[in-house]
Order: structure tokens, then sequence, then C-alpha cells
């Protein structure tokens, strides 16, 4: 069955459509992030003009945050202070994003950029993750204790000025960090449509060393509020969001992301890890694998005057 | 009673001679003229390209030349011009990125030709130059006229080809078909992605081989209803959308964690 996309501008296939919606949120229900980004390069691969895919993968992310902040808010496992701060620095990230977007579609350079972005984060995160992953699962294996994470250990991070106390967090570091943090997760929301779960939960884990159980709560919390500011800064300045299209990913999402959650607990974590680590380079090596290939087409088309 | 009777034969001459100029010395002038069942086509969510079909009529054809089959109809449906940046990749340390390019304006955003033979058939190539007729003579003006010839010929054609693989320049030959010695119609493809805006159909006649007459009308291609409106609203009231988009987006993540909660 056909639909025409008012934004995109182009007829798709529904069913196609509910089922990449679906398939991603069975993965996202399965490892705990939000799927912006697989979402957003399905889309590319689907003829999706990139600007449309990114805008409308940051509005389908809100979706997905929402619905698992709400599990989370309800366990009590975030922490609002700490997302807050987040907050603030993800919309200074955020508008310095969109207005970078906008400058590189002027300059025709968008598509390269957004494939650049998304083989360089999605190769290291998925990179460190396999490693990291296969390591636990060697030592699971011959039998060794797993390491546990020192508490108390202190970096460089923890020797910066203007110290906050996170009570739900159990935390009392610099804010110069936490908001720089938000900031980046902002720029990257805006530019890559994704929310940025990926970086925030690692970084909130390893650098700021934040509690895990409230970290993919707190992140989530933040990432409503960074894709949606995305979302009305995209729709009020690039006009290039699609509700149609966010809404049927979002339908098949919801429900594919219980089923997922479902899977994901037959799983051991460190097998979920590697497997997760691997769809996360498998994109990588997909975007990486058409910014080297001869493209078939040299010359591509686009509408001139764009402010 | 010779006289009188010369004189009443020379008034029928007379008023012969002066009506004879039109008709009889030169060959009838041709035209053509085209009709639209409908101004304004609306495209709907299911649209996946559609064949429009275009009436016209020849007037005052040479019985002779219809019978031979030397008249030729090439109707052209335009979409509303735009500017256009193309552009062309190159390497750069192995990877493939946007380097040269070239805005030309006012080009159709859409092209589609249905002609009653293969335009090579119909007349010389210098003759749709002159037109400017046929997706491969458009005449397409460069918005820096200053670039060398080659760059801009080079830039052309990757236009057209570009424009002709997505559909939007299409050429339909023999989609054009005469129903009587008067009567035609014409066949042009809208493609799935075709522009909204207002497009204008043109009909060219040529007999043997020479531009005879052209005739236009217009067509205005909207999305209907619900895209429509989706769209407008999109534009005209962009900060509502984007509200509404993250409205949306809250909703369907509450109501799916409603329906389908585990915990």
């Amino acid at each position: 069955m056909g639909i025409y996309l008012p934004i995109a501008e182009i007829s798709v296939n529904v069913f196609v459509l509910l089922a990449m919606g679906a398939a991603v949120g069975f993965l996202s229900g399965m490892f705990g992030v939000g799927g912006g980004f697989l979402i957003t390069p399905l889309l590319i691969f689907y003829n999706i003009p990139p600007a449309i895919a990114v805008a409308t993968g940051a509005n389908q992310v809100i979706a997905s945050s929402f619905s698992g902040a709400l599990s989370h808010f309800k366990r009590g496992t975030l922490d609002f202070k700490l997302g807050g701060v987040l907050l603030a620095g993800g919309i200074v990230g955020s508008t310095a994003g969109i207005y970078v977007f906008a400058l590189l579609r002027r300059l025709g350079q968008l598509d390269l950029f957004i494939s650049l972005l998304y083989v360089a984060l999605l190769g290291t995160v998925g990179g460190l993750m396999l490693v990291e992953s296969v390591n636990a699962l060697r030592a699971s294996r011959s039998g060794a204790a797993p390491v546990l994470k020192k508490s108390g250990q202190h970096n460089w991070i923890h020797r910066l000025p203007f110290k906050m106390r996170f009570r739900a967090s159990k935390l009392f570091v610099s804010v110069i960090p936490v908001l720089g943090l938000g900031a980046a997760i902002g720029f990257l929301s805006s530019i890559m449509g994704v929310g940025g779960g990926f970086i925030m939960v690692p970084a909130l884990i390893y650098l700021l060393k934040v509690p895990t159980n409230v970290v993919i709560g707190t992140s989530l919390f933040q990432i409503i509020f960074t894709s949606a500011y995305t979302t009305l800064v995209h729709a009020t300045t690039n006009q290039t969001v699609d509700v149609i299209l966010a809404f049927l990913l979002m339908a098949g999402g919801v429900a594919g992301a219980q089923y997922g959650a479902k899977a994901g607990q037959r799983l051991r974590g460190e097998q979920l890890r590697a497997l997760l680590a691997m769809l996360v380079l498998a994109v990588a090596i997909r975007l990486a694998v058409d910014l080297f290939v001869t493209p078939p087409n040299l010359y591509s088309l686009s509408a001139a005057g764009l402010n | 009673m010779a006289g009188p009777r010369a004189f009443a034969a020379a008034i029928p001459l007379s008023m012969l001679l002066a009506l004879s100029p039109a008709t009889a010395q030169t060959p009838p002038v041709e035209s053509i003229q085209i009709g639209l069942s409908t101004d304004a086509i609306s495209i709907t969510a299911g649209f996946s390209g559609a064949d429009l079909t275009i009436f016209g009529s020849l007037e005052n054809p040479d019985p002779l030349i219809a019978r031979q089959g030397r008249y030729d109809v090439v109707v052209v449906l335009e979409g509303p011009p735009r500017p256009v940046v193309v552009r062309r990749k190159d390497r750069v340390l192995g990877v493939w990125v946007n380097l040269d390019s070239e805005t030309f304006e006012n080009v159709p955003v859409s092209y589609s030709v249905a002609t009653t033979r293969p335009l090579q058939d119909i007349a010389e190539p210098a003759k749709y130059k002159q037109l400017s007729l046929g997706a491969q003579n458009l005449y397409m003006k460069p918005a820096d006229e200053t670039d060398s010839p080659a760059t801009i010929e080079e830039f052309t054609a990757a236009l057209r080809d570009r424009k002709a693989a997505t559909g939007l320049y299409s050429e339909n030959v023999g989609g054009v078909q005469f129903l009587s010695q008067n009567l035609f119609r014409a066949t042009v493809r809208l493609a799935p992605n075709v522009p909204v805006g207002t497009h204008k159909a043109r009909a060219f006649l040529f007999k043997s081989g020479m531009f005879v007459k052209e005739s236009s009308a217009q067509l205005e291609i909207r999305k209907s209803g619900f895209e429509q409106s989706v769209f407008r609203v999109a534009h005209d009231y962009s900060f509502l959308y984007g509200v509404f988009a993250i409205s949306l987006a809250m909703l369907t993540g509450w109501l799916g964690r409603l329906i389908f909660r585990k915990d």
C-alpha cells in the first residue's frame, strides 16, 4: 500500500515503513537504546532525502524515549537535576547544530557530513563495545570473576571547579563536563537525527561515574527534550519534519520495542552488547562503503536558493 | 441582349474573385487547439504516477496531407520553472565529495513529452533547438554565464540525465494519436514525484517537418485535502506544526506503553 509523504514529497510503501519502525523498535527494546542511529541511515537507504530523514528521526526518537523515561520515572531511576543540567547544555549544542546543518545544506556538503559523522561515531562506539564485550565473554568462559568497577576512583574530571551535588545519582561533580556532554549530544542530535543515548550512556558511566541504574532513565529524560527542541527548530527553520513518516515509524516502533524487550531478557548482558556492537559496526561499514565506492551517478540535483 | 447577360454574369464572377484569395490561391492555414478536461489535478495519498490525457484538434487541415500522415503533433506538459544546482562528486582522499557545481535558472521541474513519431523523424534538430522543444533541446540558462562552455555543456547534460532518471523528464513516442482527421489524443506521463504548482500544456503542430502553430493551456497540480493541509501547515504555521509533531510523538510513546506494557 503506497502513501504519499507530504513533506518528503514522495510515495512510499506503508508496510515497509511500519516494518522498519518495528525492526528498529525491536532492537531498541532489546538493547535499551533509542534507535535513532538506525532509523536515520535506514531512511536514507530508502531514498528519503537526508535532511528529512534527520529531522523526522529526531521526532521519532521522542516517542521511544518518552515511553522509556516513563518506566524509569515510575521506578524512581531518574535524576531530574542531572537531566536538567545536561538539558541546558543540550539546548546550546542543538542550536549550534541546527545552524551548521543549514550551512552545510546550502554548501551541498550535508549528506557527506552526516555520513562521515555516522561512520566515525558508530565505528568508534561499535568497535569499543565489541572489544569490551568479547573480553567479557572470554573472561566469563574461563571462569574468572568479572572485574568490578572501582567506586570512589577519581579522574581529572573530578578536579574541575563549579561543583554541584546530584543526590539521586550520589554524585558531587563539576557542572562543566555535564554541560559539555549535554552540548555535544545536542549538537549530534540536530545534525544526525539521533537521541545520542549510545554516546550518553557510556559517557555518564565511564566519565562521570553515574550509577548504572539511574543512567538510562536520566539519559532518556534529557533525550526527550533535546530531540523535542531539535524537532521544533528543524520544523521552523528547515520545514523538514514529516509527521506522517514519523508517525508510521513510531507506530511500528512502540509495538516492536515490547517484543524486543522480552527477547532481550533471554540473552546475557555480554551477548547483548556483542550483538549490538556488531549491528552498530555493520551500519558504520555500510555507510563507509558508500563513501568510498564510486557512486553510480557522480551528479546530483538540488533546489537552489535555500537560505 | 448580349450586354445585360454579360453584366449579370459579371456579378457572381466578381464576387468569386473577391472571396477567392483566402481560399483558392493559398493553402488553408492550419491551427491547433488543445483542451484539458480539468484545470486542476489533485494528488492523493496513494498517488504513484498517472497518465494524463489531453485532447486536441487540428483546424483547417489539408485532407491530402492528413491522409499521407504528414501532420505531426508534439504535446508537452511542463512543470513550474525553478532554479537548480547540479553538483559533481570527485574523489578527495578516496572519499567522494561534492566539488564542482553549476546553478541553472528556471529549469522546468518536470517535462513530459508525447509525440506522434520519434522527434528526429518529425523535424530537423535545429528546429527543436530554435523552439526549445524536447528534453534534449530545452535551453537551460546558467546563473554564471562566464563558466567555460564545456563545463556548462557537461552540467546541462547531467541535469537532463538526472531528470530523466527520476522520471521527471519523459518522452512518450506514439503518445499522440489521431482519432480522426481533426481530432487527436495525447497521453503524457505524470511521474510519482510530479511537483505541485502551475504546469503548462503546450501542443506544437508540424506539417511535413515545418513548424506551423502552437497552442497552450494551464494545469494546476496540487496535493489533495489532507496532504495539502499538512504541507500548508508545515510551511505557514511551522511552530505549531513542530509542537504538534512533538505532542504526537509523546502521545504515541505514552499510548504504546499503556497498550504493550510488560512491567
